[in-house]
Parts: structure tokens; sequence; C-alpha cells
């Protein structure tokens, strides 16, 4: 018997907003200072009335246009009704019926070069506000939970996947992408310690039956991840351990009602969450507090004009327009929209892409790293790397004695601005201009190996290493060559 | 419309209210006679009517985002029927974990 696995995510984002969701509370992250980001409204004090953040609306209107889903001209808000202590109100305001979004996807990137990427359909992603945060007392002395209420009202946009996962794998290259996409949009700062990103995994079986059928088993709710790697773990274990279950009890989905679970990264293993006797009822009513939301669409055709490029766009480019391996093209990615828009300036000036990811790959990202720079603190722009760079292709300086200047340049303190004079200045400075002369090469070419006859009879009888010293002392005569250059023209004297 | 025991009980479960045999019996009564009155309204002819979603005809209501000063801690705490000067204290959260 075999069986598939079937995984849908709830994605929880908070919104780079300034202030919470309905009130002009700050949600920095502060759990040094609990409770002190707080008014009546988030506290649900009596009286206080709600006001929606203009700023979360238009951020999660961008997030769900990354995800590619529409966005109906009519949205509301809803009261979903339960009791827990980090719920001041007794209810969360969020989105029910008439959510602002729906209907999208989000494409994981294929693997290796040749792979078809996976479309994962987005139900829908709607706003709402978080709840506060439960401390524990680790002492076990058992005084008593302690509530910070700093988080609550802090807007989140949850998203809601369709059920089109089918390895925990894909589980986390889908939150890894979705991650990357709400960087590059800038509506999160994502934030996995902070908790700016949290996940819910759906997961259950279709058992293959006998007769071909598929056999659902009961869905189980993995709550409350906060890390990709968790996420994976929770899912594996999760389908090892329905399996098993499966196997032992024979239950489906018709059987056992949805459960929820916990998981324990300590232990890799996911754990039975306190079961209610009733299913959830959140009895969801429109907020009398908040009025409704319309857009036009002029409005949303200027939003989508002033969306930025989707990572999964830049990726197809960066393969297409500049010839890198889906590798590259990742590493450049990853490392953020700066990063990719120097790549592409530098690439578009140089018109050899490969060049310029090796370059920002290597010598550029190394130098960020010892000097802990950001790209904003980064001497070298964009136009001056492209004319190093330029200089190597068009062969006026060695890959060599590019190194050498671009280290040159970046050394000290606080090293001045580049530009393509300083960097013409520094090769003149130093003697590395590539000799073009190629009359001048020939000659010290031919006095090297008339003083030289031992080199040149064991290179005769076959000592390929003597060509070595000889093209040395060459190098050393002609300041400047190709040593590329000098190594042909030396072996044509040699052997001619 | 006549609502069950079990219909307030469960009502009282999710509201948290502690309700004994008299007072359901009453409430299934009382909320009944308020549900019926209610009823009244399924004989308004609504073909054609687009549902209402809000009493109030305004939408876009916006505020900046800017932020403003927030509560002094001691404030905030306040009327909290316990607390540990920096935060709420509640009875003991219970996970499984």
């Amino acid at each position: 018997m075999s069986y598939d696995v079937i995984i849908g995510l709830e994605v929880h984002v908070q919104l780079q907003t300034q202030t919470k969701v309905f009130c002009g509370c700050s949600t920095a992250f502060n759990p040094q200072a609990p409770n002190t980001q707080t008014c009546p409204t988030c506290l649900g004090l009596p009286g206080a009335l709600p006001v929606l953040n203009k700023k979360a609306f238009e951020l999660a209107v961008q997030t769900a246009m990354g995800l590619n889903c529409e966005i109906p001209l009519f949205t509301k808000w809803d009261r979903k009704q339960y009791f827990y202590p980090d719920l001041p109100k007794g209810y969360q305001i969020s989105q029910y019926d008439l959510p602002f979004s729906r209907n999208g996807h989000l494409d994981i990137p294929p693997a290796t070069d040749g792979d078809t990427p996976i479309r994962v359909r987005i139900l829908r992603a709607h706003l709402e506000e978080d709840a506060g945060k439960n401390l524990h007392d680790e002492s076990g002395r058992g005084a008593g939970s302690m509530i910070d209420l700093n988080r609550a009202g802090t807007p989140l946009v949850e998203i809601v996947t369709e059920p089109d996962l089918r390895n925990a794998m894909s589980a986390r290259r889908f939150l890894e992408e979705l991650r990357l996409l709400l960087v590059y949009l800038g509506v999160s700062d994502c934030n996995m310690q902070e908790g700016s990103l949290r996940c819910d995994a759906n997961v259950n079986l279709h058992v293959h039956g006998p007769d071909g059928t598929k056999i659902p088993t009961p869905i189980v709710e993995v709550k409350n991840l906060n890390s990709f790697r968790f996420t994976e773990q929770a899912i594996e274990f999760e389908v090892a351990r329905q399996w098993e279950q499966y196997q032992k009890t024979g239950q489906t989905i018709h059987d056992a009602p949805k459960v929820t679970r916990g998981f324990d990264p300590d232990r890799g293993m996911t754990y039975a969450l306190r079961e209610k006797e009733e299913a959830a009822d959140y009895r969801y009513f429109p907020d009398p507090d908040l009025v409704p939301v319309t857009v036009t669409e002029e409005q949303l055709s200027l939003w989508r004009s002033r969306l930025v490029e989707s990572p999964a766009s830049r990726r197809e480019r960066f393969r297409q327009e500049y010839g890198l391996s889906l590798y590259d093209a990742q590493v450049i990615l990853d490392q953020g929209v700066l990063f990719a828009d120097y790549f592409e300036q530098v690439a578009s000036q140089t018109k050899d892409g490969k060049q310029a990811a090796n370059w920002l790959t290597q010598e550029v990202q190394r130098v960020l790293n010892d000097r802990r720079w950001t790209l904003t603190e980064f001497p070298f722009p964009a136009p001056a790397l492209g004319h190093l760079l330029s200089l190597v292709s068009t062969k006026k300086i060695t890959g060599k004695s590019a190194k050498d200047v671009f280290n040159l340049l970046v050394e000290g303190d606080e090293p001045e601005v580049v530009t393509s004079e300083t960097i013409d200045a520094t090769i003149a400075e130093r003697g590395l201009a590539l000799v073009e002369d190629t009359g001048a090469i020939d000659m010290a070419i031919a006095d090297v190996i008339g003083r030289n006859p031992k080199a040149v009879q064991d290179f005769r009888s076959g000592k390929q290493a003597a060509a070595g010293a000889l093209i040395g002392q060459v190098m050393k005569a002609v300041k400047g060559a190709d040593p590329q250059s000098v190594r042909e023209r030396l072996l044509k004297q040699l052997e001619g | 419309m006549s609502l069950s025991a079990k219909d307030v009980e469960k009502v009282a479960r999710l509201a948290r209210l502690r309700l004994n045999e008299t007072d359901i019996e009453q409430y299934a009564a009382q909320l009944s006679q308020i549900l019926d009155y209610a009823a009244i309204l399924e004989a308004v002819e609504t073909e054609g009517v687009e549902p209402m979603v809000h009493a109030i005809e305004l939408a876009n209501v916006w505020r900046e985002d800017e932020i403003l000063t927030s509560l002094p801690r001691q404030q905030a705490l306040q009327n909290s029927p316990a607390q540990d000067g920096k935060h709420f204290v509640v009875p003991q959260i219970l996970d499984a974990s």
C-alpha cells in the first residue's frame, strides 16, 4: 500500500508598519519593556474605537498582488470570538467571508536547471490583528502566566494555501520563496526570531486503496511553527506518525475530527494539544466599529504599477538575459533587492552576466562580509565595478590585476567612493595596463630565449615546466603584458 | 422558534457563563421570545435587495501610520485583577507541552 501526502499551509506575516493596525501604538519589537506599547483601543477598554491604518491596508494589498491574488473592490471586517488571555477584547478583528484578496498562486522555483516550477494556489489572504504574547513562568512554581500586550494589534496578513504541497521539502521551499517575495516587496522584515513570520501546517495522507480509490486520513494541524526547518521536520514526523496510525487504526477523515498538535523542536516530534470537546465555534459577525473598505480599479492599477519585480521574474530574467545558472541567480537573489539591483547594473554595463555574478558572489561578498558592510556602505558603486570588469573583458588589464585594484581601493577604515577615474589612475600608477605592443613582447621573448639556453633545451626535451620560468622573465621585462598572450607567443617561438 | 436547553447550554459555554437548571429554563424561554421577535423581519420581501454590511453608509475611514503616545505601563495595568508591575498576570496557562 502507498499514499500521497497532502499539505496546506497558513502563514501569518507581520506587516512592516510603524503603528498597529487599528491604533497609533508602536509595533516595535520590544520584549524588554512589556506593556509599554498599549492604549485603550488595543487593550480593548470600553468605548475605545479602532480606526484602520492606511499603510497596513496598502502593504496587505501589495502582498496579495505579489501572490497574484484577485483584489475585490469591497472588503469588510469581522469579529472572531474566542477567549484566551492574550486576546484582551475577547475577539480578534479579522476578515471572514469577504477578505481583501483571494485566488492567487506562488510558484516554488525549480531546484535545479531543467526542473519545472511547482504551482501552489493561494486560497485567500486576509488582514487581521495579532494577539499579545504569553510568558510562562519557567521556575515551575506555578505562580501564573504573564501577558505582554505590546504585540496585540500588530497588523498580520494570513495567507492560506490550497492543499497543493506534496512533501515536507516543498513546504519548506514554498516558505523560502514566500519569504523572499515578502522581503522584495518590502512588506515585512520576515524576522523569524521576532515572530514576524509564523506558519501552521495542515497535513494528512491520501492512502491508495486496493481498488484504486483514495482514502483520506484525519487532518492534523501543526500550530505555531516559527522556522522553516521546524516546519519541514514537523511535517516529516507527522507523515510517518499518521501512516503508522492509519495502519494501526484504519481511521479515515470520516471517523475522526481535525486535531491540532504542537511541535517540540528539541525532540523533533509533534505532540497532542488539549482537545476541545467540540469543534471551534468562533461566531464570526461583522464588526460594527469598523466601516468597510472600497477600492477602485484605478487605485489598484496604480498600486500594481508601483509593485517591485518579483524574485521569480528576476530569477527567470537573470537566467535568460544574463545566462546565469539557477544556482548563481539564486545566490544573488538571496542577498536582497539592493544586491540584485547592483548585479543588474554591473551586468548590463559589461554585457557579461557570468563574470559579474562571479565577482559579486566572490570578491564583493567577501569584502562585504569581512568588513561587515551593507551594500550602501560599500565604497565601490556598480558603475565603477562595471568599468573595472570591462577593462578585464577588453583585455586592458588581467583578472589578477583587477582583483588587486579592487582590494586596494576598498582598503582602509573609510575608503573613498571609487570612480572610473580612480580605477584608471590606480592602474596607471601601478603599471598594470596590459602592453598590447606585440613587437615589444616578441623582442623580449627573443631576448629571454637567447639568454636562457638551458631552460630552452629543457623545454624542447619535453619539460613543459621550464616554460614557466621563461614566461616569468618576459613578464618582468615587459611590465603589464597579458600572461596568456606572452605564453602563446613564447611557445610559438620555442616551437617555431 | 424554540431554543432547547442544549442550545442555551452551548451559548452559555461559549460566553463562559455558568448557568443552573432554573437559569437555563428561563433563558431558553426568553431567548426564544427574542428570536421570535426578530423573526418578524422574515416577512419583509428582500428579493433583489443588496445585503447590508454596515448600519452606517460610510467607507474608507483611515488613520495615517503615525505613532501616538501609548499609555504609561502603570495605567495600562491598573484595572487588571492581578499584575506584577510589568505584566498582566493570569492563572497558569496549561499547554500540553
